[in-house]
């Protein structure tokens, strides 16, 4: 399948098909933890069965979501050795010390709560289990902290010598950590897995309302709770977002030439080109339209200002401008829609039509699945506008490859391929059938039903209290 | 601040073997830990019932993905370590590695996938068998390929993508999925009752018996390695702990096998399976000191200097303890024998 090409290559596919594919729950079950422990500390505060209900419904498919993260976690913490061992080598003494405090500190808080999270309510009592759920949210916030320190490092290198064999070595590890596009890489990274998630949220709510369960509570609750978070956090992307451009224009100016499609210099105020074909051979950007000066006025805050463009970077030192223009505006375009959706839903509320406006809802499903794209977009657009480096003006990605033959690669390549697109496939498509049934009263949660169950040996006591509280709220 | 050669820029002899010393732990415990959990899918041919797989499956689910951590630990700690010695030995297995990481994948999802639906579950029981036995043996493979040396050329592996492949790599493969299969019979002793007990008793004893064989064969077959094993074992200070070694293992052994037979005897079995585990780490140690790709990359080679490995060394030390603490704590919440019975409403 993948005759001709050569090994770089390949491994490079093979890493951006599993770190998408890795990313892509990450995105979710950041969000989605974070969303349990509120319902969860909601259900305690206020009794009302609803949150229960939903946290019920939604630990199901955290579950599974988190599942598939793990394991699509593990093999990336092998990729490195396996596909990018030159790099590994050379930049090991610097990451490696910040990947291990990320297993260390976030994996393994994460694990171990996990089990008390899913099956331990009855066991450990309220408190604890509330304890547990804040620690799996608190420890995947903290794990893409780490990776993302590391990630930025790679883009805004700082803090470190480089040896005589060629490692680079931690001076301070301070400036190494808090690198200087990683706040706001962690602010628009973080905000994008809450985003998405009530996207995720939100749409699942939406299909409900549409299909009929207008007078679940279970159903409004949530897409009511959605509706919010998106009407806050849609608006704070943009601006995160456009902060981190401007961050990354000074640091990194040729990604952003990239993303803008400035082949030429502007020395009196550059066009926002909305529409173009970039095309790399010639330098140019072909069939563009564009508003001029809006691009000086968004990075510079000054009409008039001047923009350097590609033509000031030597060819080889330039990323593939196509890919990143794209991805870019793909980014771009859907966080847009999102502030839409947010606008719209507060206006719905405001007259108090949130439960009958069927354009929301249909708006809201749409939308459902926008943000993981958006999130792979815009790593796309990071990640390929940092090349040709993956150490940014220090190390070319072809000098980081390791010395596998390239059928090696492709066949892993492949193996990879059937095998995610095999299991993940059929993990989305069980997500989905959880996601079909709406939350009802009396939701079974995960240890209730056919599924992993606890252990023997404690009075569930906790059980028929949940049980008696629901009596409650029904009589 | 900008020229090499400052203070902690060297690497730190005692620092280094520290930090070898902790990754060793580190790997033990995940071979012990995720070990019986491997183990279980290995032993899930033995159990046909769907019930009696339901309560194997329940012995691990809420602690499966703590145990699987070590492993990213043990990857991970000798990258941020070791990094030479990470970005040898990965290419060079290269085929292994990627085999036990998809392998995991099967068997990771398969905890969660099989109770997700009825007319796939007896795929996704397949996955997890197929998924255990794979990523078994592959951890030997990897193990046997490590022990009988890799090529290193500058500061990259030297050889081609087959090279792991041998009849050494294979037995240790097949070792370690009887070993796993030990641990995971020991591990059902102590978890269940009745017929899902008794018949854990007996095929610990099979793969009692079997491990104890392949520890027998894997020990004889390495001082004849061709990589300085055998002076290392046959000739004095080695030979304090070559003639001992035996005598042990086969003590340890010996009341292993007999405690699979005494009913009341619920945790001595796996108690006793980690010492041998333990004893075989010793044993492996000893055979590569100080050496971490043998023939040629010693640990001092491959350490990265103070100021690196001190970072996280400090870390571990502090975080290590409260790990070891809450896991114990979630293993604590969930002691005791998994009722058949639970989860069937
Ligand atoms: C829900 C997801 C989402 C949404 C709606 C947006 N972004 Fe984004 N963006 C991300 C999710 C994301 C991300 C996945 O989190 C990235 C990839 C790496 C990173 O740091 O954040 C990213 C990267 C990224 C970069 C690259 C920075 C660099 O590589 O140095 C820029 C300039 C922007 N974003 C700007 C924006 C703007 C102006 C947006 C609004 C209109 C926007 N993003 C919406
Ligand atoms: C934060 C953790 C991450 C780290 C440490 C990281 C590291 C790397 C490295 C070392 C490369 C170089 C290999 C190459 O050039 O192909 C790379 C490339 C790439 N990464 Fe990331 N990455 C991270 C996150 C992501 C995520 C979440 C995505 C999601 C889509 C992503 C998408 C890509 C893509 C598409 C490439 C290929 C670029 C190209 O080769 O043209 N990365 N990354
Ligand atoms: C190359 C880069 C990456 C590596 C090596 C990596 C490694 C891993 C590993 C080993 C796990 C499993 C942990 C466990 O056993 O519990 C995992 C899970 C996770 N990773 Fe990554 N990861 C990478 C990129 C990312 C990025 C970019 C993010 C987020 C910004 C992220 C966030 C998470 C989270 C939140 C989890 C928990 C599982 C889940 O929520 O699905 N990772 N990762």
């Amino acid at each position: 399948m993948f005759e001709g090409f050569d090994a770089i290559l390949l491994a490079r596919i093979q890493f951006a098909f599993t770190i998408a594919f890795h990313f892509i729950f990450p995105a979710f079950t950041i969000g989605l933890s974070s969303y349990l422990a509120v319902l969860n500390g909601r259900y305690l505060m206020t009794k009302d069965e609803v949150y229960l209900r939903l946290f019920k419904f939604w630990i199901k498919i955290f579950a599974v979501s988190f599942a598939m993260g793990v394991v699509s976690g593990i093999t990336m913490s092998y990729q490195f050795g396996t596909n990018w061992s030159v790099f590994s080598d050379r930049a090991g003494p610097v990451i490696g010390p910040l990947m291990a405090y990320e297993v260390l500190t976030a994996f393994f808080l994460e694990a171990g709560f996990l089990g008390i999270m899913l099956f331990g309510r009855d066991r450990v009592g309220p408190k604890l289990h509330m304890f547990a759920c804040l620690m799996v949210a608190f420890g995947t916030a903290l794990s893409a902290t780490w990776i993302l320190s590391v990630n930025s490092w790679m883009h805004t290198p700082q803090g470190h010598i480089i040896a005589e064999n060629g490692q680079f070595l931690p001076v301070n590890w301070m400036e190494i950590i808090f690198n200087p596009s990683f706040p706001y890489r962690l602010a628009h990274t973080l905000t994008a897995a809450y985003l998405t998630t009530a996207f995720i949220v939100g749409g699942v709510g939406a299909w409900h309302l549409l299909k009929g369960g207008k007078d679940n509570i279970g159903v409004q609750k949530m897409f009511s709770m959605a509706m919010w978070m998106i009407a806050v956090t849609a608006p704070l992307q943009i601006v995160l977002g456009d902060l981190h451009g401007i961050n990354t224009l000074e640091h990194q100016p040729a990604k952003v030439m990239a993303m803008e499609g400035h082949y030429d210099s502007y020395p009196d105020g550059a066009p926002l080109y909305l529409f173009g074909i970039p095309d790399d051979e010639t330098q140019e950007l072909k069939y563009k339209v564009g508003i001029p000066k809006l691009s000086s006025l968004i990075l510079k805050h000054d009409l008039n200002a001047p923009l350097d463009g590609l033509d000031t970077i030597p060819d080889e030192d330039q990323p593939p401008v196509a890919i990143v223009f794209w991805s870019f505006r793909i980014m771009v375009g859907i966080g847009f829609l999102m502030l839409g959706v947010g606008l719209f839903g507060l206006w719905a509320r405001f007259r108090g039509k949130l439960f009958e406006s069927k354009w929301l809802h249909r708006a809201a499903l749409v939308m459902g699945p926008s943000g993981l794209v958006a999130v792979l977009a815009g790593w796309i657009t990071t990640e390929v506008g940092r090349q040709p480096y993956t150490i940014y003006g220090l190390m070319r990605t072809s000098e980081s490859a390791s010395p596998l033959e390239a059928p090696a690669v492709g066949a892993s390549l492949l193996a990879f391929i059937i095998v995610y697109f095999f299991v993940f496939g059929a993990g989305v498509f069980y997500i989905l059938r959880l996601m079909n049934h709406a939350p009802v009263a009396g939701e079974k949660g995960v240890g209730k039903e056919d599924g992993p169950i606890r252990t023997s040996g404690i009075t569930p006591a906790q059980q028929v209290k949940e049980q008696t509280d629901m009596d409650e709220v029904k009589g | 601040m900008e020229t090499a050669g400052i203070s902690g820029m060297d690497v730190v002899p005692w620092l280094a073997y520290a930090w070898a010393g902790l990754l060793a732990v580190a790997v033990y415990i995940y071979v012990v830990l995720d070990g019986f959990d491997l183990g279980l899918g290995i032993l899930y041919p033995f159990y046909k019932k769907k019930k009696d797989r339901d309560l194997l499956m329940n012995t691990v689910a809420p602690v499966w993905d703590g145990n699987e951590t070590w492993l990213v630990l043990g990857g991970g700690g000798l990258f941020a370590a070791f990094p030479l010695a990470y970005a040898v030995i990965m290419p060079a297995l290269y085929v292994p590695i990627i085999a036990m990481l998809l392998a995991l994948v099967f068997r990771g999802v398969a905890f969660e996938y099989r109770w997700r639906t009825k007319r796939w579950l007896k795929y996704w029981d397949m996955a997890f068998i197929g998924g255990s036995i794979v990523a078994a043996f592959s951890q030997g493979i990897a193990l046997g390929a490590l022990l009988q040396g890799i090529a290193v050329e500058g500061r990259a592996y030297g050889g081609g993508w087959w090279d792991w492949l041998s009849p050494f790599s294979l037995l240790c493969g097949v070792a370690v999925v009887t070993g796993y299969g030990l641990l995971g019979a020991t591990w059902l002793i102590m978890k269940t009752g009745d017929d899902v007990q008794s018949r854990a008793r007996k095929l610990g004893w099979g793969f009692g018996v079997a491990t104890i064989a392949f520890i027998g064969a894997v020990s004889l077959a390495t001082p004849f390695l061709d990589v300085n094993y055998y002076s290392r074992w046959f000739e004095t200070p080695g030979l304090y702990v070559t003639i001992p070694m035996p005598i042990i293992i086969g003590a340890i052994a010996v009341s292993m096998l007999a405690s699979l037979r005494i009913d009341h005897h619920e945790y001595r079995p796996f108690l006793l399976s980690l010492l041998l585990f333990a004893l075989c780490f010793v044993g492996l140690g000893i055979s590569m000191f100080p050496y971490i790709i043998p023939p040629h990359v010693t640990i001092l080679d491959a350490a990265t200097p103070f100021r690196s490995q001190i970072f996280m060394f400090i870390g571990a030390c502090v975080l290590i303890p409260l790990i070891l603490g809450y896991t114990a704590f979630a293993y604590w919440v969930f002691r005791g024998k998994v009722d058949p019975n639970e989860g069937y409403h």
